[in-house]
């Protein structure tokens, strides 16, 4: 087993600021850049924070910037870099930093909330449901989303414009109501939700210019911008922008 | 100390995982107003890591299933040490669990005409697995803690706030529960981001913590599993149960060094993976012990035909329950027939195609590729026995999920012991952290709605709570300690506690080495005192650290102790001294009590540790559910008196 | 004398996005270490390529019909100043006061279908805009309000687009089973500008038919694929175009100026069709 001294750059500090420490660490093999970090915790900087959870890349904890690209830091392997190449460590850049590696992620779960529940179909007991494969596997592949929040973080949308974090949910959300549309018994139509209208009014569909960032970055290989964000802006045309619909609405109007 | 901040809820559930979300769901719908702390973000639970799937006997795949037969099937894999009131529950339940999942937004795979489709595991009769690719325990978190949401939406739309009924603290952790006479008055927290100390007083805690797996070296656990609630629980007075049952999963990855313990699921092996040594030989057909020699294939060719046609034939001994398969695996590599890095082979490339492994275990196929280069349907994995569950855990009656001798404390899903005996089977789990989860939570809310004149929380407890939590910033100062010295290294602690539990209490047990264990731990509990940080209380690791080192140290302090008393080889627990399963522990529950005084300075002497242990004789298990046992089957288990009764 | 006591200049535009406020300071707008521009660059390189030589072509009202073959820039000609073609794709339907290129006429449609397709805007966005000009790079751009106003919310008639495309695809195949003919309109011959349509109109298809739009409208719309098998097949078939739809972009785009570039060359006597039979 062979081992190296690399370099090191680990963005340290908090919300009055901070600065990028420079770091010698020893390397092995197979390694990846969250056991240097846990390297650097246990030897040169035990107050170093990381957020990290299973290091098996299925909870979406360990977010954080690699060499400027958002990555899971537990799936980055060592291997990928040169030996000579100093590797820069910061907090995801789209968030308030809390403390070195750790950024306040609220932002995503106060847009988690703001997404209408799976409205179950009245009269269907549980155990009763049925839905066939094919009409599951779009929402699925929506559903292994771990939550590690590197598209929200990517999404210039509101990485580089602060100010749009209210109007807009993100990729991530986004793609919960695609899911929750595409979801074979969901019943929101018929207690008169229209996820379809709400997306483009409420979650700020039209934010998203398809540049396609979110899938990049997506360390699940959900294909977020082609399945997800590019069908629900089609949803949304059928509701908003389809001409007779919209004239039929006008023409409804006109005698009240 | 007032300064500490202090809410009321009805019920406060220490642990977000499967177990805790529907522990809090359960309390929110019976009226409760209930808070969820957990160590980590909200939806990030070790839960996430459940890959195969969630037993219930739905009987969709199989019409024969039922709940009699997945009852069978958990008590002869827990070797019929099980509660077996709890078993019982289990499998009545489950099916309802799952359904209701569904109801919540929650999209398993299918079968053919539509409804949940169900896979063949280790220990289970028929295919009972509801699942979702190989990441089952994501959709459950994620459907829970989406129904969490929506609850939160609810009540948000009622009095316009989200987190007037139901809030979730996250990143924050328990250190202490708190208690008014006998009776549960709350729990001291602190806030990881800030390192604010803070009191949620409540009348019931449900605990639901998870496991111990951070306290061994090789593990598939996340960091979060460090005994807290085991601890919490002891530490308020509740005793533990058959705490010497540690499951080793068989299949973790042996290399890469970095993740080595991290789990290859067990649908791997239920889909037609098969374990193969350095020679080629599938080796699990000598393995086979005698209680299960009729429900296994004797030859490769019945074992291949069990997957088409599960009638006629008999399984593949690759599907025997864990204990067997992990021990299995050791003895391979122990006499020199193991992979190159110190596993066996676990080959699925020669099983299926290409395009079907990719579809049937994509996560796998992701955590080889990008873990350890390795493309599993062209050449096999390498992997090894991997601390992986603790079967013991809180004593709590079965009804309930009450916690012995401490009104007002719950506990459900791994940190709750009982249901699973000596050897949980593979897809229990996920079910047991419904069932169990829903009862406690129910009973929680119940207990909270019953309690009249709420329990007071007492400031000289909040103090000293408070003070313990900040030993690790005067690390230096401990002159008053039983052995003073300079201030230690708490991840050069925690790292020897590691090596001690593996090498010493680990997968086979001597009584030597666990007695050498006792003393190392006597040692390192008095390093651990002196545990020293640097830097400032806002998310400082090494300070968490720190104070779970106390946790840590007081289960693998039981482990070894029940370990040590139980002379036999039974399920998770194998003694190379005592290498037989005996008869006479059947019905014998070992329990660990805190010694007095727990919490105070720790002794130098390893014979006389922080707890002790009391023996007790299990209840008789019910003659109509020993009914669904053939008589044959039965002796191997039980005493003659047992029997005759 | 200067007492140190001044406000040190300041940038009137407020520091935002990676460097605003809150967020972990660091003054470098991105921290990439890989060739990040070269993606955008080469984009806005082909685009603008691609810009130049159309707008020649299409100005030059010259040109573009060699019997057998028209220009796909030229098809369907429709007003009068068009070339005759025999059985050819013209119409006078303009009349004679288009006085102006035909082609100008007929390529609003594919130049809309191909400004609003979902690829071409994750194109030009970033390689003309750099909004953002690569992940995690910051953009250039105090506001940003996307697609939610006038124009950009025009985005959304992509769908019209794509309906006229079919249109005009269909107009191409027909040029395409014209080319079939040699110069004298008897069928039953190839050349090899045949063949250099066949490909172009094969890729115009792909492209075409590859489009998000089209995905949602044949079966991307439908909540119960189990309830529409045939729609559910055709939704996949067109599910599998997509996800080369940015290589089919470029493929087509290229195979069209190459058509017409040969359509070119054979009329403006460069070379003369090199004939099979």
């Amino acid at each position: 087993m062979s081992s190296y001294d690399a370099h090191f750059r680990v963005w340290r500090g908090d919300v009055r600021g901070g600065g990028l420490e420079d770091f010698t660490i020893e390397v092995n093999d197979g390694e990846v850049v969250l056991d240097i970090v846990h390297r650097l915790q246990s030897t040169q900087a035990p107050d170093l924070a990381v957020r990290w959870n299973c290091k098996a890349g299925k909870c979406g904890s360990c977010s954080a910037e690699v060499n400027g690209r958002p990555r899971l830091l537990c799936m980055t392997r060592m291997s990928v870099f040169d030996r000579a190449e100093t590797i820069t460590v910061t907090p995801l850049r789209a968030f308030p930093v809390i403390r070195d590696l750790v950024t306040d992620v609220g932002f995503n779960y106060q847009k988690a909330r703001e997404v209408p529940a799976f409205v179950p179909p009245e009269g269907v007991g549980p155990g009763e449901y049925r839905m066939f494969q094919e009409d599951v596997d779009r929402s699925q592949e929506f559903r292994k989303c771990i939550e590690c929040f590197l598209c929200q973080d990517t999404c210039h949308v509101v990485r580089d414009h602060e100010e749009n974090k209210t109007a807009f949910a993100g990729p991530r959300f986004l793609m919960r109501v695609a899911e929750l549309d595409m979801h074979p018994l969901d019943a929101a139509e018929e207690s008169g939700l229209d996820r379809r209208r709400t997306a483009q009014d409420e979650h700020g569909l039209g934010y998203c210019n398809i540049t396609k960032c979110c899938t990049e970055v997506c360390p699940e290989g959900i294909r977020i911008t082609d399945n997800a964000l590019i069908p629900l802006k089609e949803r949304a045309v059928d509701r908003k922008y389809d001409p007779l619909v919209w004239l039929g609405s006008k023409i409804r109007r006109r005698p009240s | 100390m007032s300064v500490v901040d202090r809410q009321e809820w009805d019920v406060v559930v220490v642990g977000a995982g499967g177990a805790g979300l529907r522990a809090a769901i359960e309390a929110r719908e019976r009226g409760a107003r209930t808070a969820v702390i957990c160590k980590s973000l909200f939806g990030k639970a070790h839960t996430v890591m459940a890959e195969g799937g969630i037993a219930a006997a739905m009987a969709n795949a199989n019409e024969h299933d039922s709940w009699q037969v997945h009852f069978r099937d958990t008590l002869r894999g827990g070797k019929f040490l099980n509660q077996w009131r709890m078993a019982e529950l289990h499998a009545q339940e489950a099916p309802d669990r799952v359904w209701e999942l569904e109801t919540w937004g929650a999209l398993f795979d299918r079968t053919k005409d539509g409804r949940i489709s169900q896979r063949n595991f280790g220990g289970h009769e028929y295919p009972r697995l509801a699942h979702v690719g190989d990441r089952t325990g994501l959709e459950l978190i994620r459907t829970l803690q989406q129904k969490i949401v929506s609850l939160q939406q609810e009540d948000h739309e009622e009095t316009g706030d989200y987190e007037s009924r139901l809030k979730v603290f996250q990143e924050c952790t328990v250190t202490r529960v708190l208690k008014d006479g006998s009776r549960v008055s709350g729990v001291f927290a602190y806030e990881r981001e800030t390192g604010r100390f803070f009191v949620l007083q409540a009348p019931a805690v449900v605990i639901a913590t998870g496991g111990i797996g951070k306290s061994f070296k090789v593990t598939s656990n996340s960091w979060e599993y460090t005994g807290d609630g085991h601890a919490l629980a002891l530490l308020a007075g509740a005793p533990l149960l058959n705490m010497e049952f540690v499951q080793f999963h068989p299949t973790g990855m042996v290399w890469p060094p970095s993740v080595k313990g991290i789990l290859v699921t067990e649908s791997v092996r239920g889909d037609g993976g098969v374990l193969r040594n350095s020679e080629g030989k599938r080796f699990m057909f000598d393995y086979v012990p005698d209680v299960f020699k009729e429900k296994y294939a004797e030859s490769e060719e019945e074992g291949d035909r069990w997957y088409e046609d599960p009638d006629h034939n008999r399984r593949p001994p690759e599907l025997l329950p864990r204990d067997e398969v992990a021990r299995a695996i050791n003895s391979e590599v122990k006499a020199g027939r193991g992979s190159p890095h110190g596993g066996v082979f676990l080959d699925v490339s020669t099983r299926m195609p290409a395009e079907v492994i990719r579809r049937r275990l994509p996560s796998m196929y992701h955590q080889f590729k990008e873990l350890a280069d390795v493309d599993i349907t062209a050449e096999a994995m390498e992997v090894g026995p991997t601390c992986h569950y603790v079967m013991g855990g809180i004593a709590v009656d079965s009804d309930t999920a009450a916690a012995r001798g401490v009104p007002g404390l719950f506990a459900a899903g791994e940190v709750a012991g009982g249901m699973h005996g000596s050897n949980r089977l593979g897809g229990n789990s996920l079910s047991d952290l419904l069932v169990f989860g829903r009862r406690a939570g129910l009973h929680a809310a119940g207990h909270a709605a019953a309690t009249t004149g709420r329990p007071r929380v007492d400031d000289a407890q909040v103090d000293a709570a408070a003070a313990e939590a900040l030993r690790p910033f005067s690390a230096e100062a401990a002159g008053e300690e039983p052995v003073a010295g300079p201030p230690e290294n708490p991840y050069a602690v925690h790292q020897e506690l590691q090596q001690t539990m593996n090498d010493l209490v680990g997968i086979i047990r001597r009584e030597g080495e666990m007695k050498q264990a006792l003393l190392k731990l006597a040692q390192l509990r008095i390093r651990a005192r002196r545990a020293g940080v640097e830097g400032h209380r806002q998310f400082n690791p090494g300070w968490h650290l720190a104070l779970d080192l106390r946790n840590m140290l007081l289960v693998s302090e039981c482990v070894a102790r029940a370990a040590l008393e139980r002379t036999e080889s039974r399920g998770g627990h194998t003694r190379e001294d005592h290498p037989a399963m005996e008869r006479a522990w059947r019905n014998v529950n070992l329990l660990c009590v805190p010694a007095d005084p727990a919490d105070g300075p720790p002794v130098v002497d390893p014979e006389d540790g922080q707890i002790r242990l009391v023996r007790e004789t299990t209840d008789p298990i019910r003659p109509d559910l020993l009914a669904l046992f053939e008589k044959e089957e039965l002796v191997k288990y039980l005493t003659e008196e047992e029997l005759y009764e | 004398m200067a007492t140190g006591t001044e406000p040190p200049p300041t940038d009137p535009r407020p520091p935002s996005g990676v460097r605003g406020a809150g967020r972990a300071a660091i003054a470098a707008p991105h921290l990439r270490t890989d060739r990040w521009w070269l993606a955008p660059a080469a984009t806005a390189a082909g685009l603008l390529a691609f810009i130049a030589y159309s707008t020649w072509r299409a100005f030059a009202n010259a040109d573009y019909y060699a019997a057998p073959y028209v220009s796909p820039f030229y098809s369907p000609c429709l007003a009068q100043n068009c070339r005759p073609m025999h059985a050819g794709p013209n119409t006078d339907l303009f009349g004679g006061w288009w006085g102006i290129s035909p082609a100008i006429i007929i390529l609003i449609f594919p130049l809309g279908f191909r400004l609003t397709c979902y690829y071409y805007r994750k194109a030009y966005y970033r390689g003309f805009w750099a909004s953002p000009p690569a992940c995690a790079v910051a953009e250039p751009h105090q506001k940003y309000t996307g697609e939610t106003r006038f124009p950009l919310i025009l985005q959304n008639i992509h769908r019209y687009f794509f309906y006229a495309a079919i249109l005009v695809a269909g107009i191409l195949t027909y040029d395409t089973v014209l080319s079939f003919r040699d110069e004298h309109y008897a069928w039953g011959h190839m050349g090899l500008g045949t063949l250099v349509f066949l490909l172009n109109i094969t890729l115009i298809w792909a492209y075409t038919i590859s489009c998000h739009s089209c995905r949602h409208i044949v079966g991307g719309k439908l909540k119960h694929f189990s309830k529409h098998p045939v729609r559910y097949r055709a939704w996949q078939f067109v599910g599998r175009l997509n996800a080369r739809h940015m290589l089919l972009a470029w493929a087509s785009l290229i195979s069209v100026a190459l058509a017409d570039f040969y359509v070119y060359l054979v009329a403006s006597g460069v070379f003369d069709d090199p004939r099979f039979f």
